[in-house]
């Protein structure tokens, strides 16, 4: 953005974000391979499963989508943090704290429909919000590292959650479990796909990716964002405060989060249990990390994630690997895309010479 | 107001030391993996994947040592990952220690099921007992509280003044220091930045796999799944509260370690506070540590900034 004019171009640079995507899970997916082998397992059978758990069915079709709907919000909070040079590791605990918002206001409140159910998930952006905006404002404010203070909130936050639910607790319910009473129909976000479980979460979840993109690359609001994650004291010497900016990143990300997971209750559970949500909020560092930070690719990996949470489950059913295998994979996902900063610049001078070669 | 004076007894400083244990090895593990320059959240990864390490190795040994020395090998091969990647890769290190996070969470799932055909948790194995050190144990007062731990517990104190000497007294120490606050000026004497920030990390590897194994083969006897439950993190927030100096890291544990002791003792008194709220009181306590140690603590000048020879 900085040097563009100065810089050389080739119309093949556009390909490099795609390439290094696919790299990325190319060689993860080699590695996580190599790892199973190792572990005496077939890797075929493994992915195999894999595959078959996430594509073979509608049914297993439409859980695939249901699990990429809370991976695209998740991903956007984590890509929206990095934008301004934050890391937000609070994801699954602003997940839970959504849907927990969410699911309060769906069976406390009687409301008509049109106003019910987006008012739900204002509850669950709003929670989220606010739980991000601490460690933004403990940043800027305290100069305090933000993995730090976003990881002790989320366990903070699971045993708020754990309280809520437990027997005495605010919002049990009135039966044996440790959940929450259903949502009313009228928070109830429709199914859309018959016999399957999938809801209208996933084009929620799309609309959003669109208003990510627009806010950070056309509005001023997420320039200034993106200047301070650039460079933070070049942001502050043109006259933007980064710690504003910081607040407000943060604030962003954990609505995001909000909404991951009041999607999830409004429209999977119908009610809140303090376990909904399987790990969405550590598969979105990795979904964030492999999409480049970007909406499109955050998209993009948001159903590669989906593919493999949805399709551990059968694996770990059929050639009985742990369906943590996912965790794995992620881990491996994150070491291969870390290091693209080292990767890119010898893919862009790779690109430009073939640029030139071609030109000859 | 009786069940308060159950809480407040002897046994209660006696559980802060063994508390303050698993979050004094990661400290002082992140002491020396930034003073050389090199972030490293990875810490709670590493415990997890060392705790597991050692579960594995007392299980087929029936040794627990045999254990510990097993953590002690996986803590140093992950630190090794981590330093391939940030010291010679270059990467961005919270990124790389997340990724040892999010392993550290799956690795030991996927082979308890492997190996135990179990889910969560592993079977009951050797663990280290309690040593009872003749006359310390016989003083009163500070007899029962410090004279009958854990041998893990009393290497994790050594340690504190071990680390302050190492780090502050020896040229070796000097080094270390050196390419964390100035790794330019210490190649132009001669010091390699590499070796040292992978020795700075190596020897972060070593202290937080015992942290890990003292979790998995002494306090418990077994290995349950994200058993850390953010020790690791807690740990760095202590290095900072102690300004990057194991005096000051100690202090910090054993504050950590009291909010862990007294929770757990007021649980076991049942005194009217949901326990939930009990369980917080680690975490928030220590983000209240954060802000009031900010603005005086410093961290070495080169931490999370790659080193590029010139």
């Amino acid at each position: 953005m900085e040097n563009e004019k100065n810089r050389k171009t080739s119309p093949l640079l556009a390909l490099i974000s795609p390439t290094q995507f696919i790299l990325g899970v190319l060689l993860a997916f080699i590695a996580g391979a190599v790892f199973l082998w190792v572990f005496g397992e077939s890797p075929a059978d493994a992915y195999g499963a894999l595959f078959k758990g996430a594509f073979s069915s509608k049914r297993y079709f439409a859980e695939t989508l249901l699990s990429t709907t809370p991976l695209i919000f998740g991903g956007l909070a984590v890509a929206l943090g990095f934008r301004c040079g934050l890391f937000n590791m609070g994801v699954e605990g602003q997940i839970v704290l959504g849907g927990m918002a969410a699911a309060y206001v769906g069976y406390a409140w009687e409301l008509p429909l049109l106003i019910h159910l987006p008012l739900a998930l204002l509850a669950g952006a709003v929670a989220g919000g606010i739980w991000g905006a601490i460690p933004g404002y403990l940043k800027a404010k305290h100069r305090i590292h933000e993995v730090i203070t976003t990881i002790m909130l989320n366990y903070i936050v699971f045993q708020v959650a754990a309280y809520m639910i437990a027997v005495g607790g605010p919002m049990k319910a009135d039966n044996e479990l440790p959940v929450s009473p259903d949502v009313l129909p009228t928070a109830q976000l429709a199914r859309i796909w018959e016999g399957t479980r999938l809801s209208g979460g996933i084009f929620i979840a799309l609309i959003f990716a669109v208003l990510v993109w627009v806010f950070l690359f056309k509005t001023r609001l997420g320039y200034k964002m993106r200047a301070v994650g650039l460079n933070s004291s070049a942001a502050e010497f043109a006259g933007i405060k980064p710690g504003r900016m910081m607040v407000w990143a943060m604030f962003l990300s954990g609505a995001l989060g909000g909404l991951a997971g009041a999607v999830e209750v409004l429209g999977v559970h119908y009610k809140f249990y303090s376990t909904f949500s399987p790990g969405y909020g550590w598969d979105a560092i990795a979904v964030a990390l492999l999409g480049l930070n970007h909406p499109v690719g955050v998209v993009a990996s948001a159903f590669l994630f989906g593919v493999l949470r949805s399709g551990s489950i059968t694996m770990q059913a059929i050639a009985q690997i742990s369906k943590d295998i996912v965790l794995i994979l992620s881990a491996l996902i994150i070491f291969f895309t870390a290091t693209n900063q080292t990767l890119r610049p010898i893919l862009e001078r790779l690109t430009l010479r073939l640029d030139t070669r071609r030109a000859k | 107001m009786e069940v308060w004076s159950n809480v407040f007894s002897l046994a209660l400083f006696t559980a802060t030391i063994r508390s303050a244990t698993p979050i004094l090895f990661p400290a002082l593990a992140g002491i020396f993996s930034e003073r050389s320059g090199v972030l490293n959240i990875a810490l709670e990864g590493i415990m997890l994947i060392s705790a597991f390490a050692a579960v594995v190795g007392s299980y087929y040994t029936n040794n627990a040592w045999l254990g510990v020395l097993c953590a002690v090998i996986a803590g140093v091969l992950t630190s090794l990952i981590h330093a391939f990647m940030c010291i010679n890769l270059r990467a961005d290190q919270a990124i790389v220690g997340t990724g040892i996070n999010i392993l550290g969470a799956g690795l030991p799932s996927f082979l308890l099921l492997k190996l135990f055909g179990s889910q969560g948790i592993s079977p009951i194995v050797e663990r280290i007992h309690e040593w009872r050190i003749p006359i310390l144990a016989d003083i009163p007062v500070i007899g029962p509280i410090l004279g009958e731990q854990s041998p893990l517990v009393y290497i994790s104190l050594v340690m504190v003044p071990v680390s302050y000497f190492v780090l502050f007294k020896t040229p070796f120490g000097l080094r270390l220091r050196s390419v964390g606050e100035n790794p330019h000026a210490s190649e132009t004497v001669g010091v390699s930045v590499f070796r040292f920030r992978y020795l700075g990390v190596i020897i972060s590897g070593v202290l937080a796999a015992l942290g890990g194994a003292f979790l998995s083969v002494s306090y418990l006897a077994q290995f349950v799944k994200l058993m850390t439950a953010g020790r690791g993190f807690i740990g760095l927030a202590a290095m900072i509260f102690g300004r990057w100096n194991p005096w000051g890291a100690l202090f910090a544990c054993l504050l950590f370690g009291f909010a862990d002791a007294l929770q757990a003792a007021a649980q076991a008194s049942n005194v009217p506070i949901a326990p939930q709220f009990l369980r917080m009181l680690p975490y928030v306590l220590t983000i209240i540590a954060l802000v009031g140690a900010m603005g005086r603590a410093n961290p070495p000048a080169f931490v999370a900034k790659p080193y590029e020879k010139a």
